[in-house]
């Protein structure tokens, strides 16, 4: 197809032609367009369907406040980005785009059903509609509405691409490339400061891009801003980043950009997609502009309505004419600015429909020495057309003889609205200026300031004056030399934006019921904001939530002020008192992959092995995710399953001996000549008289009085411990000694090690286990006389320092054997070797689980939930009874803490002995009674045990050491299980085996 | 994310390098075995949790891991100064405190029970 609205000699983009489909058509456009600026060349108003009612739509904006022209685009399957603004996306040759929210096409959409029944569809209505049954919603209602509105679909592939990220300082960061932006910079980079300075569009110049009648210091606004942004370049101590979107303001001049790096190319070459940059700036400027309102009348919406500056932008920087005979309805004067360009450029302007009763001033004068015909005191009422407005239908403000004048472009503007979005997000506080009926920059909270459009200035040589100003002064600040030499810039001549107004234009007041959208985005109508009103929404922030007018991607650029003034004007109250809606990060959307960045799959989270991974995965172990850590799970032999496995480890631990990784146990070295002492106060268990070279089961508590943590503690020497914690606690258990040494007990003489990676742990456990362990020691005399149960000694083994623990988590007679974490494989590996001999295996956490739940002794986080005290465990005799003092002393005599009727650790045996209970299911009394049953208790650990042939769980149960033998119940959805509370030792009940 | 100033390194570090750790100046009792019930709840439960400044316990937990202390604006999370373990409370100026009807209530105000209404008796009732 030809752009046949492509006006030669007009705009600023180099002849080169760039080819790109939408919809299936293949069209040309030009290097430097965007599609929205492509489309238009070649007629193409409509391009998408609305969220609610289907309603077409055009292009309204020619920025990042585009409501309507949501596009997907697609590289290939993986590649389809849906909900891109085609006001932003830059042609590429070969660009392939498609329309959204349309079946089955654009111009012949069945769900504009959705339109004619929109009656039924007002403010609120999914909450008022979808209310029953209840179990409709989640399986009906919502699959239902997400189908039918919406906006464009994710691709189900993995992102194929990749994302940079960059860290940078600098000592002034400038938001926003426009004059007022570029101005600032030129000033603060004089002084030799670093200067950041970002602009969300593809080339820097802001407003310069369509403002024809600025200049500065003698030439055009676009040529000076150029001129400018080329000489900041050249400088090295300024960074200038185009493409790149100021989205997150945050504490202490931290800021997120967003810079798309690929986006634009035909080929990427193996780019990053995106780049994030986190910047901390000692002073930020913003330079963020204002943004142009649309007019608030009936079917507003239809393709070929356009906001003034747009069409503006289309024409001097993309040389494209949005119509050929095009309306203009405005209440203020910079859209008489696009009307005379356009006029200049031969496209004819049916008629200029002012809002205001007597518009003056030299673009008027203008306009009429042109021979524009101008409707003053009159505005639009209405539109003709569908797929395309065909004609505006005007009428005086108070009512009267409605006359309709053909057109085939409408161009809106109800005056300008400071982007204070970033300004907001820093946490400044904006004022109401009534005079001009916006929000501007007023309280500050960060060390910024706003210049140019944003903070109200409407004339370009205040921005300009402003801006250097404020330049040199952040610059000054944060640490510059001194004034700069260059000149401050000028302006020859520029252009005014003052003025406007607020609200539903005529036609579309209070009784009306015609479609006059306040947020094209959320097809939310001045109707609809009304209606929220009349139900009772009397904060902005419910009329927004009620009405989802400012939500989606666009976060209301175009019609937060829109809607605010008609919410106040229903309620009666002034702007101020009725306040904004609160702006949030992002700015504009953010990719997920921009954010996530580099963590994602394997850089998700560190995975942490320990020595033996290596033997372990040559062993066929399979492995789960304990923490960050990779355990062996279980060493499956060929055929068999999971439960085989385990059932095999456990039998052969009890029949000869098992070897176990158990180096993930948190290890704390506990040192000083205070270390009993501190010990004394961090356990409940006295220290003081334990011998060196013997061990002790410590429980640690809360201050509250409950169970934290536990380990076996070896004293090594008087003055040093040997701590170990669990897996999982291993770092706030260390925190959590630290806080207490550090704050409360400063004065102890105590020195605290994390020692958990410097020792690799291997657990010998069986009746065996003194023969595998004995031949490769050194030093270390293992008879049941010289190193009884409980106890632990330093030698070496295999040539290799050890502490070697006699300790059991199994019930058998048991060795730990510490070795350092480099000779940690070497030694497993001999210790196998002699394992072999004694038909040894090596077994994984689940039968280590199994084991240790056969004994009852309980897992700290399994069988304790933060609300288990020492005596709820059946561990009281792990309290010291004469101590003074422990952390928790105080907190186990909390009367709910010695009450009754408390849940007690006990054993259950299920009646049927081959049923095992699932972990976490409740304990009833009575299965027959009402649904809600009164639950006793529930299951905190449940296995089938291959040593004792039947299953075995623990469990904890309200007053359970009194329910000895009763039978209780466990409902499941096939029924109630019978159960046998018995004690939570299962196997070896004398304990005998540990000495076996 | 924050810079915080470690009184103990000099220095100011991303926030990524510190834990917080909770209200500050919240002293274990030294005879806690015999507190009161009263005293054990304020010293364990109660906590003002300001709009304003708060003085607040920090770890460098990926630094030097100290602990030190802060006050800091819970509104606009500036840090108006940090010092070490066991220094007394600062006296701040009042230009850096916070919104003065919420902030710094020490917690013996908070959670104040209304006054119960007298029951009315049965004859009583109009």
């Amino acid at each position: 197809m030809t752009e046949s609205f492509r006006i030669a000699g007009r705009g600023r983009l180099a002849s080169r032609t760039a080819r790109f489909s939408f919809d299936g058509t293949s069209y040309f456009g030009m290097a430097g367009d965007t599609l929205a600026s492509a489309l238009l060349a070649n007629g193409v108003h409509l391009v998408g369907r609305s969220f609610k009612y289907h309603r077409p739509r055009g292009i309204l904006s020619a920025g990042a406040e585009e409501p309507n022209a949501l596009v997907s685009v697609e590289r290939d399957a993986a590649r389809r980005t849906p909900n891109v603004r085609a006001t932003v996306q830059e042609l590429y040759d070969g660009l392939t785009a498609n329309s959204q929210n349309r079946w089955p096409s654009l111009a012949f959409d069945v769900g504009e059903v959705n339109d004619m029944a929109s009656p039924l569809f007002s403010a609120g209505f999914y909450y008022k509609t979808f209310m029953w049954p209840k179990a409709a919603w989640k399986n009906l209602y919502e699959p239902f509405i997400r189908s039918a509105a919406g906006l464009g679909v994710a691709p189900h592939l993995p992102d194929p691409d990749h994302y940079a990220s960059r860290y940078a300082h600098c000592e002034v960061l400038v938001l926003g490339g426009g004059a007022a932006g570029i101005a600032a910079a030129l000033a603060a980079a004089e002084t030799g400061v670093r200067v950041i300075i970002c602009d969300e569009q593809a080339e820097l110049g802001g407003a310069m891009r369509y403002e024809a009648g600025a200049a500065i210091d003698g030439e055009d606004g676009w040529a000076w801003s150029q001129a400018s942004v080329a000489k900041l370049a050249a400088m090295d101590n300024v960074t200038v980043l185009s493409r790149t979107t100021a989205f997150g303001y945050y504490a202490q001049n931290f800021v997120g950009l967003a810079e798309r790096v690929t986006e634009h190319l035909a080929d990427p070459k193996g780019l990053p997609r995106e780049r994030l940059w986190q910047v901390r700036a000692k002073r930020v400027i913003l330079a963020t502009g204002a943004i142009e309102r649309h007019m608030v009348f009936a079917d507003n919406d239809r393709p070929g309505v356009m906001l003034a500056s747009a069409a503006r932008t289309y024409l001097n920087h993309y040389g494209v004419a949005v119509g050929r005979n095009v309306g203009v309805y405005t209440a203020n004067d910079s859209a008489y600015a696009a009307a005379l360009d356009l006029k200049k450029a031969g496209v004819e302007i049916a008629a200029i429909v002012d809002l205001r009763d007597n518009p003056a001033g030299p673009l008027v004068d203008e306009a009429r020495s042109l021979g524009i015909d101008i409707h003053h005191g009159r505005g639009v009422v209405g539109v003709g057309g569908k797929l395309r407005v065909t004609s505006m239908t005007i009428q005086p403000k108070a009512g009267g003889a409605a006359r309709t004048i053909p057109v085939d472009a409408l161009l809106v503007s109800s005056g300008w609205t400071p982007s204070v979005h970033l300004f907001s997000q820093s946490r400044g506080k904006v004022v109401f200026d009534d005079a001009t009926k916006r929000f501007l920059p007023g309280n500050y909270a960060q060390d910024c300031v706003s210049v140019g459009g944003c903070n109200g200035s409407d004339s370009l040589a205040a921005t300009l004056d402003q801006a250097w100003a404020a330049g040199a002064k952040a610059a000054r600040e944060a640490g510059g030399k001194a004034g700069p030499a260059a000149a401050k810039p000028k302006a020859d001549s520029g252009e005014n934006f003052v003025g406007g107004m607020l609200g539903a234009g005529p036609g579309a007041h209070a009784d009306s019921t015609v479609k006059a959208f306040v947020d094209f985005q959320n097809d939310v109508t001045a109707k609809d904001i009304r209606l929220a009103v009349r139900e009772g929404m009397r904060s902005i922030e419910h009329v927004k939530r009620f009405t989802t007018n400012g939500m989606a991607t666009d976060q209301g650029k175009t019609s937060n002020m829109h809607g605010l003034a008609i919410a106040a004007e229903t309620l009666g109250k002034d702007i101020p008192e009725v306040g904004l809606t609160t702006f949030r990060a992002p700015y504009t959307p953010v990719t997920f992959g921009t954010i996530v960045n580099h963590g994602r799959g394997p850089l998700f989270d560190p995975t942490r092995r320990t020595a033996t991974h290596g033997w372990a995965q040559k062993h066929g172990a399979v492995f789960e995710d304990v923490g960050q850590w990779k355990r062996a799970w279980y060493f499956p032999r060929t055929g068999e399953d999971m439960h085989a496995a385990v059932n095999r480890e456990c039998r052969t631990v009890r029949e000869t001996a098992g070897l176990f990784d158990a180096s993930t146990l948190g290890k704390i070295e506990v040192v000083g000549p205070d270390a009993a002492k501190f010990m004394e106060l961090l356990y409940t268990n006295p220290w003081e008289k334990l011998e060196p070279g013997r061990c002790r089961y410590g429980i640690m508590l809360r201050e509250d009085g409950f169970i934290y943590d536990d380990g076996v503690v070896g004293r090594l020497a008087p003055d040093r411990f040997h701590v170990t914690t669990t897996t999982g606690g291993a770092a706030r258990v260390m925190n959590h000694m630290e806080d207490y040494l550090q704050t409360e007990f400063p004065q102890l003489d105590v020195w605290l090690t994390s020692i958990s990676e410097q020792w690799a742990v291997i657990a010998v456990q069986g009746p065996n286990s003194r023969k595998i362990v004995e031949p490769l020691v050194e030093g270390i005399d293992l008879s049941d006389e010289a190193m009884p149960h409980m106890s632990v000694r330093e030698g070496t083994i295999c040539g290799v320092p050890t502490r070697l623990f006699r300790m059991s988590f199994t019930g058998d007679r048991g060795f730990e054997v510490n070795v350092p974490a480099d000779y940690g494989q070497a030694v497993w590996e001999a210790l196998w070797a002699e394992g072999q001999k004694h038909g040894a295996c090596a077994y994984g956490t689940e039968a280590m689980h199994v084991l240790r739940a056969e004994k009852g002794y309980i897992i700290v986080g399994q069988d304790t939930d933060g609300t288990v005290t020492p005596n709820d465990a059946g561990l009281d005799w792990a309290i010291g009874k004469k101590k003074t003092d422990f952390v928790g002393i105080r907190g186990l005599t909390r009367p709910d803490l010695v009450a009754q009727g408390r849940k007690q650790l006990v054993g259950l045996k299920t009646k049927d002995s081959k049923t095992v209970l699932e972990e976490g299911a409740q304990i009833v009394a009575n299965p027959r009674q009402a649904i809600p049953m009164t639950m006793i208790g529930h299951v905190t650990s449940s296995y089938w045990s291959e040593n004792c042939g039947h299953s075995i769980a623990l469990a904890l149960l309200a007053g359970g050491r009194e329910r000895m033998g009763e039978t209780l119940y466990v409902p499941m959805p096939d029924g109630p299980i019978e159960v046998e509370v018995c004690s939570p030792v299962f196997f070896d009940e004398k304990g005998g085996r540990l000495n076996g | 994310m924050l810079l915080i100033h470690c009184p103990y390194c000099e220095e100011e570090r991303p926030e990524l390098e510190f834990r917080n750790a909770g209200e500050a100046h919240i002293a274990r009792s030294s005879s806690i075995a015999e507190e009161s019930g009263e005293d054990f709840e304020k010293f364990f439960f109660i906590r003002s949790n300001p709009k304003g400044i708060i003085f607040e316990r920090w770890r460098h937990v990926h630094g030097c891991a100290r602990f030190f202390n802060a006050a800091r604006d819970t509104v606009t999370d500036r840090f108006i100064t940090t010092y070490k373990a066991g220094e007394p409370k600062p006296s701040l100026p009042k230009s850096a405190s916070g919104p003065a009807a919420y902030a710094n209530r020490p917690p013996d105000q908070l959670n104040v029970k209304r006054p119960r209404r007298k029951p009315v008796a049965k004859g009583e009732a109009k």
